[in-house]
């Protein structure tokens, strides 16, 4: 059975691992080497590198880091972050990652997707979707240049539109980050993922909120996502992994168990 | 040992130089159909589309050059599906050395691709995976091929479909070794101290 992924997510500033709580105020959790190498051996299953900075400034940063972890981890990773263009995703995928993951650069230039998967295949080609719930409109809303808090905005689509749209130009995957929980621990938005989860034909991820396990299994067992992905419970160990997959296979939900040699 | 991984352009190639690296081998990418043919061991990966690869191939003149290799092959993910007869994806012809069909996957109601970690089950005295474990595997495709007598592991997605294949000493695996942990790292190692 396929296993629940589950997906730390390190957020790049100029070569560091930053954590900012509801994207802003971002302080240095550590190096990025020896942190995915760790959560690699801890038993994730997969990795999110989330360049903040890139979309926001209109600038591509140095990527170097991206061969430097392809060297060391044997688990698959995903780049996120100012990749405008083919040539953008071809250095990345050849430096060693398993999958690119564009936001705001789709939202201005939808056919980016369409060019991607030709490209590459659909496999690799993740859509991050920065969703917001405006409590006055009743809707939720898609964001863009959310790394920078100065030019973050609303995008003109409604996230169940946005969806159905990137899934007809072909996209792998959809991260859904809910940016209404995200940094604050209180949970997933379960309640957003499972009515988009009804849309979604392709593997959905849950972004934003995770603070307990307990999270975790209702995201898995409420809103039926194919991973979950989280950062700050993580990086200040207030979820062991171990712990984590244990008890969410306790409750009969399918987890890659963790192997000998990473405990 | 001279491990050889045929530049098929398309593929992520990086991923699979740096897991035999971290097995202590330096492997050469090549599209030299004389080093391919030189080499101990041959690794025929692949993401895309088999429709593209296999124009790549013919365009470098290695369709028959591999057709024709005798030391062990494995051909990952994309790379197994071009060992097939033919493939769905395009509808193309692949390099037939295993003569199954790749055709798109039904998931039924589940998501596609099928994406991420699942069980796999070795059968037929797979040489590369112990008989008795059950090993959990990275998958990225939305095309596969059926389970029939060339099936050396299983694994099941609203269908059971079949995870690695084997004739001679082609060895093909639907996953991803390269990013399977340490079960991936096992079957490579595996891989390179075999006789087929």
């Amino acid at each position: 059975m396929l296993a629940k992924r589950i997906i730390p997510c390190l957020d790049v500033r100029d070569g560091q691992v930053v954590k900012g709580v509801q994207f802003r105020n971002h302080e240095i959790v550590g190096d990025i080497l020896p942190l995915a190498r760790r959560y690699a051996e801890i038993g994730a299953d997969e990795l999110v590198f989330y360049d903040i900075t890139a979309s926001a400034d209109g600038r591509t940063i140095d990527k170097s880091w991206v061969e430097r972890v392809a060297r060391v981890i044997d688990i698959p990773f995903t780049v996120a972050g100012g990749i405008r263009s083919k040539e953008h995703a071809q250095t990345l995928l050849s430096m060693g990652a398993d999958k690119i993951s564009i936001n705001s650069p789709a939202l201005q230039n939808p056919e980016l997707i369409n060019q991607l998967v030709d490209e590459f295949g659909q496999q690799c080609v993740v859509i991050g979707i920065d969703s917001f719930y405006n409590s006055q409109s009743g809707e939720y809303e898609v964001h863009q240049f959310t790394g920078d808090e100065s030019k973050s905005r609303r995008s003109t689509w409604q996230t169940k539109d946005w969806v159905k749209e990137v899934i007809s130009r072909g996209a792998g995957e959809i991260v859904l980050n809910c940016m209404n929980q995200d940094g604050v621990r209180s949970g997933y938005d379960v309640e957003q993922l499972a009515s988009i989860r009804q849309q979604c034909t392709i593997p959905l991820i849950a972004s934003g909120g995770a603070g307990a396990i307990e999270h975790f299994r209702q995201v898995f067992e409420q809103a039926n996502v194919d991973g979950a992905l989280a950062a700050s419970v993580f990086h200040k160990n207030i979820i062991r992994m171990a712990e984590l997959k244990q008890q969410l296979a306790e409750h009969g939900i399918a987890i890659r168990p963790i192997e000998p040699s990473q405990q | 040992m001279n491990v050889v991984i045929v530049d098929t352009e398309c593929a992520n190639l990086t991923s699979v130089r740096f897991a035999f690296e971290r097995l202590g081998i330096n492997p050469t990418i090549t599209d030299n159909a004389d080093k391919i043919i030189a080499a101990d061991r041959v690794v025929l990966p692949g993401v895309g589309t088999a429709a593209a690869a296999m124009r790549n191939l013919r365009r470098k003149q290695l369709i028959e050059p591999l057709q024709s290799l005798q030391q062990p092959v494995l051909g990952i993910c994309l790379g197994m599906q071009l060992l097939t007869a033919h493939s769905e994806e395009g509808d193309v012809n692949c390099l037939g050395v295993i003569p199954a069909q790749t055709k798109r996957m039904d998931t039924g109601k589940l998501p596609s691709p099928h994406m991420g970690w699942n069980q796999i089950q070795p059968i037929n005295n797979n040489p590369l995976v112990a008989s008795d474990s059950q090993p959990y595997c990275y998958f990225v495709h939305s095309f596969a091929v059926a389970e029939d007598q060339h099936t050396i592991a299983r694994c099941g997605y609203h269908q059971s479909f079949a995870a690695m294949i084997k004739k001679d000493n082609f060895i093909g695996a639907q996953f991803h070794p390269e990013r399977s942990g340490s079960a991936g790292s096992a079957l490579l190692k595996q891989f390179l101290e075999c006789s087929l």
